[in-house]
């Protein structure tokens, strides 16, 4: 019986594709069967994270509406073999999408994997409450900026009162994952801290992932992080979170912590 | 320039401080106080000290009326727990 996620964060841009495909990916490195579903209707990316945009036929509306079976919409990954996509609908609308459809579609995903990864989008409009409506658990990814502290707080509350556990008096879990940290930022405190953002959204942390690069260059050429370039920062800080998400205990690494306090003294004396 | 620079104000405080104010006003406006994650920490952690009940077994709900909201907790207890509870507090009694 898989374990439902929703990834999302109210605010676009902050990174809930690009963690999705690098959580869903570093699950399945594990030998977890793992599908991550694309809720963003007619702006669908997940396909282009996972390199799989030439191969989507089907999408979750036709699923979802019974027009096609679910394997004949769910796309394997090239390189991970219990990495599996079921992608966004481009042409279609969000209204498209029916709550009773979307339950059978997950319910139907929770017998066949061990995670059903749901990518919201951003807003907290149908696609986004569609998304998290039956999930598990969620993580709310956020960057360390005003707005995206606010839209998170604001994405917490529908969390707590909108999926069918809140409704059902539940607790929903909630894990925050501080996403596009950028350490020299945050040394020289124009950036809101790690303990700021837990402290106002007062969240369990599941990872923190720099600002990089890597993770541009990994998106250019449509595989996920922990795929393309696996020994690089963001993707051990991924393969963490990953850890976490199934129970372990890891220890927290801040990205640039004591070294880069090193670098920004001598970097200051030179300059 | 750049020793300027380094007296320039911490910018980071000033952004904490404004989320606080805004998020104090926008928790009461949405009616998302945390009061509910908050009671039910406290009051899984109290019955925890007297029976052993998982956490998911806790439900918790607050239902808004006209006047008054109700705030409804159900807690499922295993039966050889709740007799445990019981005759300990039976024993407890007698000494």
């Amino acid at each position: 019986m898989a374990e439902v996620l929703v990834i999302t964060s109210g605010k676009g841009g902050v990174g809930k594709t690009t963690s999705t495909a690098a959580l869903g990916a570093a699950l399945a490195q594990t030998g977890q069967s793992v599908v991550v579903v694309d809720f963003d209707i007619g702006l669908r990316n997940l396909d282009l994270a996972l390199g799989a945009e030439c191969r989507v036929v089907y999408d979750l509306i036709n699923v979802a509406n019974g027009d096609v079976r679910l394997q004949q919409a769910l796309i394997r990954d090239e390189r991970l073999d219990t990495l599996y996509l079921l992608a966004a609908s481009q042409s279609r609308d969000k209204d498209a999408l029916s709550e009773g459809g979307v339950q059978r579609c997950i319910d139907e995903l929770r017998d066949k994997f061990d995670w059903v990864i749901c990518d919201s989008p951003a807003g907290i409009e149908r696609g986004a409450t569609l998304a998290m409506r039956f999930a598990d658990r969620a993580v709310v990814v956020t960057n360390p900026e005003v707005s995206s502290v606010r839209d998170s707080d604001r994405i917490i509350g529908l969390l707590d009162s909108k999926t069918v556990k809140a409704e059902k008096g539940e607790r929903m879990d909630k894990l925050l994952l501080l996403t596009r940290y950028d350490s020299a930022q945050a040394g020289r405190r124009h950036m809101l801290s790690i303990d700021d953002v837990l402290d106002i959204l007062s969240l369990p942390l599941i990872g923190i992932i720099p600002e990089s690069q890597e993770i541009l260059r990994a998106s250019n050429v449509g595989a996920p992080i922990t795929i393309a370039d696996a020994q690089s920062t963001p993707a051990c800080a991924y393969r963490d979170a990953a850890r976490r998400l199934r129970g372990e205990t890891v220890p927290m690494i801040i990205p640039g912590g004591r070294k880069n306090l090193l670098n920004r003294l001598f970097g200051r004396r030179a300059a | 320039m750049k020793l300027f620079r380094l007296f320039e104000r911490r910018s980071a405080p000033v952004a904490r401080e404004r989320l606080q104010i805004l998020l104090k006003h926008e928790r009461a406006a949405t009616g998302h106080s945390g009061l509910i994650a908050a009671l039910r920490e406290e009051i899984l952690r109290v019955i925890a000290r007297h029976v052993d009940v998982a956490p998911e077994k806790v439900k918790f709900k607050l239902e808004h009326g006209e006047e008054i909201a109700t705030l409804q907790i159900d807690v499922e207890i295993p039966e050889a727990a709740a007799r445990a509870a019981t005759s300990r507090e039976r024993s407890g009694r007698a000494a």
